[in-house]
């Protein structure tokens, strides 16, 4: 099913320039799989030892998936991922 | 200057001096790195600083910004604020030295007036025409007054539940405030996707945040400076997302390695509330990484429930000896309190968390019979006034001797 990932100003370039993309699976885990089978590159970038790196945060509709399943929360048809860089706030 | 590039914090990789924030190989944090030469003459370096103005631009060399010192009696300067000796607090733990940095007395009555300085100054060097920030109230109300004094646009988006004192003393500036629906760490997101379209803006705390976290490491400057040129043996100081308690580490550090201190970075303790403490949480369990929370707190302005910093807070914990303690709502208020009382000083809740943990600290035995203790008090007490409300008692009385003596007697007649 079809998924909406939107990507950071930062990973546009691995992306061929696109600040979102389609993606297929029925988890965050399916559909960044989908996301890699595109753009190889950006599994290196988003990805270390088969997990997300710790500064990068991906959201469902809003919610950041630490709160959710991690990688195995489900994604609704239609739904939209949002990946981002963890900033530091204050 | 003396600032040569940006580093990323995991893998090294070099970027130039320029308005980025995150490395596009591995989405660590960029750092500023300087070429710092190691001083020959001490006295030299150390009058030519205490030469300089009464605020954090005598620390200029040690900023990263390109050119001559900004104009120091215009902008609105902050730092050079008091280091008090706080012997009746002392006392009252049962320590013997403790110091209370007051950073309530910069402009904006918090610490964030160091970062905004640096920040909105080097914005302005890269040629952007609006400051930006995503904040949970003090840095609202100093990126909106940096705003208005250097003649910025400026939009802050704060969480719409906010304590009033901050909003008022936000929109005052003339600033765009806007109200999120949502926690802190819905704000940083939000703020986070504009900061990617909006490109003539600087949002000091993300796409300029390099440079904004180096303007915390002014306080350990003062510190030090204000100590004779002495290091601290512990700093017990306030922890939303970790910048201000790992960039006090760096300034010492900096200041160790060209040789202008002598000694180690202090026991750096980090402080918590309860009800939002993914870094003691981690620390308590052993963890190198923070789990995020959703905030539940009195301790607004340290309530960032995804904090980036968190893993260097940890790192910097246990490599100097320190913790991580956190400390509930209940403790916060009586930390504001104590304070207040032993020192005349009134701190808004992050204040109080951070006495609190002080106390402790001190009914733990953590604290060493000689050791010399600064608190970094970081904001104003009128800020968050709901949180002493009703915390003592008062009296009213009608405008007659009697009324007065009906309460307090008659005075004592010798």
């Amino acid at each position: 099913m079809a998924i909406t990932i939107k990507l950071p100003t930062q990973l546009r370039d691995a992306a061929g320039g696109a600040a979102s993309l389609e993606a297929e699976g029925t988890t965050v885990g399916e559909a960044l799989e989908s996301l890699f089978s595109q753009h190889g590159e950006l599994r290196e970038r988003l990805y270390q030892d088969g997990d997300l790196r710790r500064f990068v945060n991906v959201y469902l509709g809003g919610e950041d998936i630490r709160f959710l399943d991690g990688l195995a929360t489900e994604v609704p048809e239609g739904g939209e991922l949002t990946i981002l860089p963890a900033v530091a706030g204050g | 200057m003396a600032a040569k590039r940006l580093q990323c914090r995991e893998c090294s990789t070099q970027y130039p001096l320029e308005a980025r924030y995150v490395c596009s190989r591995c989405f660590g944090p960029l750092e500023v790195a300087y070429d710092h030469e190691r001083v020959d003459d001490v006295g030299e370096v150390r009058r030519r600083i205490q030469g300089g103005p009464q605020n954090i631009w005598r620390y200029h060399d040690f900023l990263p910004l390109e050119g001559a010192q900004p104009r120091t009696r215009s902008g609105l300067p902050a730092g050079c604020t008091p280091l008090i000796r706080a012997d009746r607090l002392a006392a009252h733990l049962g320590l013997r030295e403790v110091w209370v940095k007051n950073d309530a007395a910069n402009p904006t009555h918090s610490f964030k007036d160091r970062v905004v300085s640096v920040a909105a100054t080097r914005a302005r060097e890269l040629g952007f025409d609006t400051l930006a920030c995503a904040s949970t109230g003090n840095l609202a109300n100093s990126v909106a007054a940096h705003g208005a004094a250097l003649g910025m646009d400026s939009y802050v988006l704060i969480p719409a539940d906010l304590e009033e004192q901050k909003i008022l003393a936000t929109g005052v500036y003339g600033t765009n405030v806007v109200k999120v629906r949502g926690n802190y760490d819905d704000v940083n997101r939000l703020c986070t996707e504009l900061s990617g379209d909006r490109e003539n803006w600087a949002f000091v705390n993300i796409n300029m945040r390099p440079y904004y976290s180096e303007g915390s490491k002014t306080m350990a400057y003062e510190i030090a400076e204000q100590l004779g040129w002495e290091l601290p043996d512990r700093c017990v100081v306030p922890i939303a997302s970790g910048s201000l308690f790992t960039k006090i580490a760096k300034g010492f550090a900096e200041w160790i390695d060209i040789g202008l201190l002598d000694g180690d970075v202090p026991i750096m303790n980090g402080a918590q509330a309860a009800g939002c403490s993914p870094v003691a949480t981690a620390f308590a369990a052993g963890e190198d990484v923070c789990r995020p929370v959703k905030p539940n707190t009195i301790a607004k302005s340290l309530a960032i429930g995804n904090p980036a910093d968190g893993p260097y807070a940890l790192d910097l914990a246990r490599a100097t000896g320190g913790s991580i303690d956190s400390v509930t709502d209940q403790q916060i208020r009586a930390g504001i309190r104590l304070l207040a009382e032993t020192t005349g000083v009134f701190t808004e809740t992050a204040g109080g968390v951070t006495t609190a943990v002080l106390t402790q600290l001190a009914e733990r035995g953590e604290i060493g019979p000689d050791e010399r203790v600064v608190l970094a008090i970081t904001g104003e007490g009128l800020k968050t006034l709901d949180a002493v409300r009703h915390s003592f008692p008062d009296v009213e009385v009608d405008p007659s001797i009697e009324s007065f003596e009906s309460i307090f007697g008659s005075p004592v007649t010798a």
